[in-house]
């Protein structure tokens, strides 16, 4: 089966000099992929190489076509959601204009009203606020709305850029549960990047660690979360 | 008092033209963070074009929209041909650029139509109403900025074009994420800031006639305006433009004569940026180190 996202030789970088050295990863239809890594080692980049927010060379496909020489408002287009860091929360604007803006691009005015609903359910606490300035919500309710976002796209992929980050613990579970739940009974593939090692681990199949702009080990999410060098970097035991 | 009260009703009536220039200037500051110095010059250029079609017998109302129509387009042409290849220039470039665009146009209509003044009409009657107190066409120059005003409203609020228009303007980095074509909206928003200045040329030509300059000094107090409401929110502007208008009169009748008036709109400017940057409704921007 095609894999919903491959990416071949992936070089990107801001300046002159690359910040990522010909990445391969691939998501499968449907599962979760997740790239580790410390502060700095190209997470972010080969995020923003997909999604064609910043030029990159070498191949990304997108359930086999070639999207690597689109412009980032193409790619979403086709189907790509991606959760910016800092959760890229349209401050000035109200919850629910938020939500609206992620279904810009659809033509179904009744699907979108649907889709509204079902956000609202999985994140009650967003309904509350539906007319509330989305800059006043605290950071978890900005991620839950980044992500609530996304999925108003009606993506077939999501990519999620350390959505732990800066959030409580029990907040962070709270986010991961429901994204376990997005990704079983919708289908939507997920390529997440973190940092927080062992709650990645545990919701992808597939896992690639990243050191300075190169994938170093690459397997599946167990093979990873067993590797000892890992364990001892990245999960701290 | 009834001298008083008429110099009220009258600055009104000009604050409703000062009015609409600040809504203009707004737009594209929304947009871009810069205030477009070639902003009266592009409405005195589309007054032109209204003169041309009225000179040649197209009846007023026809005219008066076939000119907004056709400002629209030529302030999308400008954003794509003058505007775009400076996008990411720094600041000094583009406002230089702004300038130029002000010179050319000022040159070009002087070099087409001559810098002889011409008369412009008026679509209102122009006897006095309500007493003496304010002419029909002031009246209707008001009621005017008061429907720019509503439909501008209405469009940013209420259709998902202007919402994405005000997220572009906002973030432009999520917008593109969530598939909004950002320079297009950069585009449109020229075009409408062209469209209402526009209108606002048009309204403003039969008091002060036509010619290249008409619109030099009403861009100053358009901008007094637009800075006294704050910059950044169209309805403050609007409240400016009536405040700067009513202010202006009211300076000409007893304070400093009217040859002076001018210089209540840079009066305002600099006391506004010393006083309170942000102006009466505007938001004041806080950046984090």
């Amino acid at each position: 089966m095609t894999p919903i996202l491959e990416a071949r030789g992936l070089t990107a970088g801001y300046g002159p000099s690359p910040v990522l050295h010909s990445l391969d990863f691939a998501v499968p239809a449907g599962g979760v992929t997740t790239i580790l890594g410390a502060n700095g080692a190209g997470k972010t980049t080969t995020l923003r190489a997909v999604s064609g927010l910043i030029r990159a060379t070498g191949e990304v496909r997108l359930a086999g076509e070639r999207i690597d020489r689109l412009a980032a408002e193409d790619v979403a287009r086709r189907g790509v959601a991606h959760v910016p860091d800092g959760r890229g929360t349209f401050v000035a604007l109200s919850v629910e204009e938020n939500l609206r803006l992620g279904a810009y691009t659809r033509r179904d005015p009744g699907g979108v009203a649907r889709d509204m609903e079902r956000v609202y359910g999985l994140f009650p606490v967003l309904a509350e606020r539906r007319r509330q300035q989305a800059g006043t919500l605290s950071g978890g309710e900005q991620q839950m709305l980044a992500i609530s976002r996304a999925l108003m796209l009606r993506p077939s992929l999501l990519l999620l850029d350390e959505p732990s980050f800066g959030l409580a613990p029990l907040i962070v579970r709270e986010i991961f549960r429901i994204m376990r739940t997005v990704n079983e009974s919708e289908g939507v593939a997920i390529l997440l990047v973190e940092q927080n090692a062992s709650l990645a681990l545990g919701l992808a199949s597939r896992a690639y660690l990243l050191e300075t702009g190169r994938v170093v080990v690459a397997g599946s999410a167990a093979e990873l979360g067993a590797n000892d060098a890992i364990r001892r970097s990245y999960l701290g035991y | 008092m009834e001298a008083f009260l008429h110099q009220v009703l009258s600055g009104l009536a000009t604050g409703g033209i000062y009015a609409i220039v600040a809504l203009a200037l707004v737009m594209i500051y929304q947009a871009t963070h810069l205030v477009n110095f070639a902003q009266g010059e592009m409405a005195m250029f589309s007054t032109y074009l209204a003169w041309t079609m009225i000179d040649a017998g197209v009846p007023y109302w026809p005219a008066f929209a076939a000119t907004v129509a056709l400002s629209f387009v030529l302030g999308i042409a400008i954003e794509r041909i003058v505007i775009r290849p400076v996008e990411k220039a720094p600041v000094l470039a583009v406002v230089i650029v702004f300038i130029g665009l002000l010179v050319i146009l000022n040159s070009v209509a002087g070099w087409i139509y001559t810098y002889t003044i011409k008369s412009f009409p008026s679509p209102f009657p122009t006897h006095r109403i309500l007493g003496g107190y304010v002419s029909a066409h002031e009246l209707g120059v008001m009621a005017v900025t008061m429907g720019v005003l509503v439909l501008l409203f209405v469009f940013f609020r209420f259709t998902p074009l202007g919402l994405a228009m005000r997220a572009a303007a906002q973030n432009p980095v999520s917008s593109r994420l969530v598939g909004i074509r950002v320079g297009w909206m950069l585009a449109l928003g020229w075009g409408l800031a062209a469209a209402v200045g526009a209108v606002a040329g048009m309204m403003v030509a039969p008091i002060v006639f036509l010619d290249p300059n008409m619109m030099a000094g009403i861009l100053l107090y358009g901008f007094a305006a637009a800075l006294l409401g704050g910059i950044d929110n169209p309805a403050g502007a609007v409240f400016g433009g009536f405040v700067v208008g009513v202010l202006e009169n009211l300076a000409g009748a007893y304070l400093v004569g009217t040859e002076l008036k001018l210089t209540v709109a840079l009066v305002l400017i600099v006391g506004v940026l010393v006083m309170r940057p942000s102006g009466l409704f505007g938001r004041v921007l806080v950046t984090r180190v």
